[in-house]
């Protein structure tokens, strides 16, 4: 089975919160964007993206309605919950955190080696 | 969402999901063909990009969370559908459990009710119950009640407990023309606030009633309130006459009050309205009860040591009458009596039923799983995990042993009543006795708990590694596997029945051996009751035996009696009138005296009882107050005070009088303390003296507890109406009371052993059959398996005959086992049971033998059935199954 991507632990449920907190929107429409703004780098088995977006569903993270998209069909969309949007503003904040660090010990690593 | 909803909605989220992952996958199709695929070809790439279908939908419903439910819930249906499938194996299984959960129950619930519930007064395991200890022991042991004046000092001296006082009472209560006998307390006015049990009527005592010369006042009972006033309400405020004096009812306790340990009184009175000596005697009178509840805060130890301190204070204090007594607290317990023995033996015995019930159902499990087996393996092939099989396994098991569990709750239900009104006498607090939810959650537990035990076995057998052996091979190769651990199981059952059969086996023998000892007396047709005199005759002892002569004379002339007699303690009910006697002047020291029952009776007891005189002669009405003191004594006090000698004509000494008695005749020993107890009992060694002789002072406190007993030429009961007219005397308030023929206190005095007889008789039945059920479940399984063996065996040449011997050896085998083990633990249970149960000897070979017997003829013929059809396996037919 190839649900593993490359991304690490945890940061797919991230990117999805981020993509549903700019409007609601269907899961393929969530894959689509995914890859657009990751520009490729994010390789994610599309069908994969489902057990996430279920599972933060009954997390209560996310929300879905049956709606009609611009062609006329019915789509489930997913939009952010008051609790999914504190959860996204935690993560981002504890990312960012954790990023800086990161790059802080790389830069401290690179400024030894000069 | 919540996760009942999203489990019953599952289907239409199931459909939900396959609507977006199909639109999904059309979108991207349907982009991609934008993009100039052919269609064969954007299908392709969409479902590759997309992933396996099957695997997300799986993971989605995996993300629902309700997983567990979802796969129980397929589990508990795969289970019953099973369960419809095979009624047979069903009916065996659902009724075997039935019957062992059921009774188990049962026994837990009286268990529950009688042992373990906390007394009914408010926050009960705070209460203790004081007691007074002497640093040295005698026939009735070291500790002691109060007297008086000790709890007064106690009381006033103790900073951690509040204390209330108990003292007994009793008379007759009358009210207009209704009179009777009943039990009463002296209190302290504290009582029912310490107990914490507030009035149904009125009020409770207040200090100003509890005092000398202050107004007489009482609280009556519930029932006597029914009894005497029709439940009228205006009863309170009312006067009533007890104990010859005029009280005011204030209050009415609440229904179903009690005092634990001393019954349900029906009057209660202000202890210090007692104006009687006793109530200033430090030394002789220890009758108070004490209780006490610990302050908030306060512990058992700081009481006790509070308690140890006074002691010390009034032991220097009192050197005469508290020289080495001290006191002590421990929490009041509920007094149940010899019932806790028999109750735990019960359980004991009901569980092994469960067990047995259990390894039943256990090995009709196994044998199933066996045939099973290529059904599990293949949902292994198709990709089932261990965990999983064994779920499903455990699944059933519980699904059966919760069925079975809930037709045992209402077997218990429907048998709770009778077994409590089996048991002999009355049963402890049986008023506790009730289903609660504390029994709901011992039937569960025990139901589950069960289904582990007999699931366990065929669950752990299911297949993981020879999947692909499985598979191919017959069953025959599972079979042998399994072969071992049937025979555990009937091996394991034939040794719990011993057990059991054992021991209703002995208990068996030990009744017929009690009820064919010799009581000492003519049981039949005597009758003997207590009566309550006239309070007024009571004052004086003159008067008082005048009033005793009046009613044997009037009972003498009722036509169908032949003799009447006073006696204080009647034969096969215990009595507590054990006294020290000396053969000298010199008295011994208190921890080397001799006792002896004495027993105060009129010259015709002999007559009544037809107790046969073997020396001397019995008292005649000449033996009176002004004449020589005498006394009969029964063989047993015979051999133990003059062994070797003559007893006519010597002197015995006794605490009652202040004169030696000289020995007149001798008689035959009674079993006073009944057939079972007597052999037993400390002391058996019997003492008669007459009524006339009991000195004045003692004559008040004797006529309370004396009882005329009276041999008839009918039925006793015939004559009960003239008897209670006989007795009323001149003012007509004179009443009998605790009325009962010998026969009834012979029959009661082995009910004990009769009620035990009687369950484990049950239980011992119900494991044979059981057990049989299961040696024939087993061997019709196991021989089934070995038909197409057997076939070849008959093909090669063996006889019928030897078929049956083969299979009959292999059953006979796993019995002997099962024998072996079963006698060793009966030993075991053969020891407790004379520990625990009066009467029982030590060993009954007899016992043994008879019930291993019995046990392995019934085994043998529960394997009979299935080796007869082996033996007429046909050959031909045999070996076609391969």
């Amino acid at each position: 089975m190839t649900t593993k991507s490359d991304l690490p632990q945890g940061t797919l449920d991230l990117l999805i919160l981020k993509i549903v907190a700019l409007g609601p929107v269907h899961g393929y429409a969530i894959a689509q964007r995914l890859q657009q703004v990751s520009r490729d780098v994010v390789q994610v088995p599309q069908g994969s993206l489902y057990p996430a977006l279920h599972r933060l569903e009954y997390r209560g993270l996310l929300a879905a309605d049956w709606k009609q998209t611009e062609t006329g069909r019915e789509a489930k969309f997913y939009r952010l919950t008051r609790k999914g949007r504190a959860q996204l503003e935690a993560e981002t904040a504890s990312w960012q955190r954790l990023a800086e660090a990161i790059g802080l010990v790389l830069d401290l690593a690179e400024g030894g080696t000069q | 969402m919540s996760w009942w909803t999203r489990l019953l909605k599952r289907k239409q989220m199931d459909q939900q999901l396959d609507k977006e992952l199909r639109f999904h996958l059309e979108q991207q199709v349907a982009e991609l063909i934008e993009q100039g695929y052919s269609a064969p070809e954007a299908g392709r790439m969409a479902r590759l990009a997309f992933g396996g279908p099957q695997q997300i939908t799986e993971q989605c419903r995996d993300a629902r969370g309700t997983r567990w439910l979802e796969d129980l819930l397929q589990d508990v249906r795969y289970a019953l559908r099973m369960l419809r499938q095979k009624p047979g194996f069903a009916a065996v299984a659902l009724i075997t459990l039935a019957l062992g959960v059921g009774a188990t129950t049962v026994m837990f619930t009286v268990i529950n009710g009688v042992l373990l519930k906390p007394l009914p007064y408010a926050s009960a395991d705070r209460i203790l119950r004081l007691r007074e200890k002497t640093d040295w022991s005698n026939h009735w042991g070291n500790l002691w009640g109060y007297s008086y004046p000790n709890y007064l000092d106690c009381q006033r001296n103790v900073h951690s407990l509040d204390l209330m006082v108990l003292g007994y009472g009793g008379g007759t209560v009358s009210v207009a023309d209704h009179a009777e006998y009943v039990d009463g307390f002296d209190v302290s006015p504290n009582m029912f606030s310490l107990l914490g049990i507030h009035l149904f009527r009125g009020r409770t005592f207040t200090s100003d009633d509890n005092r000398p010369g202050a107004a007489p006042v009482a609280i009556i009972s519930y029932s006597l309130w029914q009894r005497l006033y029709g439940s009228k309400p205006t009863a309170v405020g009312t006067p009533l006459t007890y104990q010859g004096k005029s009280y005011t009812v204030v209050g009415i306790a609440p229904a179903g009050f009690h005092l634990e340990g001393e019954g349900e009184p029906d009057i209660f009175t202000p202890v210090e309205q007692n104006t009687a000596s006793y109530m200033q005697d430090r030394e002789k009178y220890h009758g108070f009860d004490v209780w006490g509840r610990l302050h908030p805060g306060a512990t058992l130890a700081e009481a006790q040591g509070e308690l140890a301190v006074i002691g010390r204070r009034l032991a220097a204090e009192y050197p005469i009458s508290n020289h080495g007594r001290t006191f002590i607290a421990e929490p009041l317990r509920p007094a149940v009596g010899d019932a806790r023995t028999t109750l735990w033996l019960l359980f004991a015995a009901v569980s092994l039923v469960l067990l047995i019930a259990c390894v039943n159902v256990a090995s009709l499990l196994l044998a199933r799983a066996v045939s099973r087996e290529r059904e599990l393996a293949m949902r292994v092939a198709l990709g089932a995990g261990r965990g999983r099989l064994i779920r499903q396994c455990l699944t059933e098991s519980a699904v059966l042993g919760l069925a079975g569990g809930s037709l045992g709750l209402l077997l218990a239900i429907a048998g709770l009543h009778p077994f409590v009104a089996l048991w002999p006498g009355s049963l402890p607090r049986a008023e506790e006795v009730r289903l609660d939810w504390h029994v709901l959650l011992f039937a569960l537990s025990v139901s589950l708990f069960s289904s582990i035990l007999f699931g366990l076995a065929p669950a752990l057998r299911a297949p993981v590694r020879h999947v692909e052996l499985a598979l191919r091979a017959g069953s025959r190769m599972m079979a042998t596997s399994s072969r071992r651990l049937h025979s555990v199981f009937v091996v394991s059952e034939i040794g719990i029945a011993v057990v059991l059969l054992v021991a209703a086996g002995i208990l068996g023998r030990t009744l017929l051996r009690l009820s064919s000892l010799d009581p000492g007396l003519d049981i039949h047709n005597v009758l003997a009751s207590r009566v309550a005199l006239d309070p007024s005759t009571m004052a004086n002892p003159t008067k008082t035996r005048a009033a005793w002569q009046q009613a044997l004379d009037s009972v003498r002339t009722i036509p169908g009696v032949q003799a009447v007699a006073l006696v204080d303690t009647v034969p096969m009910r215990e009595g507590n009138n054990q006294v020290p006697y000396y053969t000298s002047a010199a008295k011994p020291p208190e921890n080397e005296k001799r006792f002896v029952l004495a027993n105060s009776v009129t010259p015709d007891y002999l007559n009544v009882m037809r107790i046969p005189l073997l020396r001397g002669r019995f008292f005649t009405d000449q033996d009176r107050s002004d004449s020589e003191s005498v006394v009969v004594i029964d063989d047993v006090m015979a051999q133990q005070a003059f062994p070797g000698e003559d007893p006519i004509g010597k002197y015995i000494w006794l605490d009652l009088g202040s004169d030696p008695a000289r020995v007149v005749g001798v008689v035959g020993h009674v079993r006073y303390w009944g057939l079972a107890a007597d052999d037993q009992a400390k002391v058996r060694a019997t003492l008669y003296y007459t009524f006339a002789q009991l000195p004045d002072k003692f004559v008040r406190r004797w006529s309370e507890l004396m009882s005329i007993a009276v041999r008839t030429k009918v039925d006793p009961w015939a004559l009960l109406a003239p008897l209670r007219q006989a007795v009323r005397g001149a003012t007509g308030d004179q009443v009998m009371y605790e009325v009962r023929t010998i026969e009834q206190l012979t029959q009661s005095s082995l009910s004990q052993q009769r009620f035990l007889l009687l369950l484990f008789g049950i239980f011992a039945l119900l494991a044979l059959l059981l057990a049989c059920i299961g040696v024939y479940g087993v061997l019709a399984y196991l021989t089934n398996r070995r038909v197409p063996e057997i076939g070849v065996r008959m093909a090669l040449g063996a006889s019928s005959g030897t078929v049956l011997w083969l299979i009959l050896r292999q059953s006979l085998e796993m019995i002997l086992i099962g024998v072996g083990l079963g006698a060793g633990a009966a030993v075991l249970a053969a020891q407790t049971l004379r520990r625990l149960v009066t009467g029982v000897q030590s060993d009954e070979p007899l016992a043994f033998v008879m019930m291993i017997c019995i046990l392995m003829l019934a085994a043998l013929l529960a394997s009979f059935i299935p080796a007869r059809r082996a033996s007429r396996v046909d050959p031909m037919i045999a070996l076609r199954q391969e």
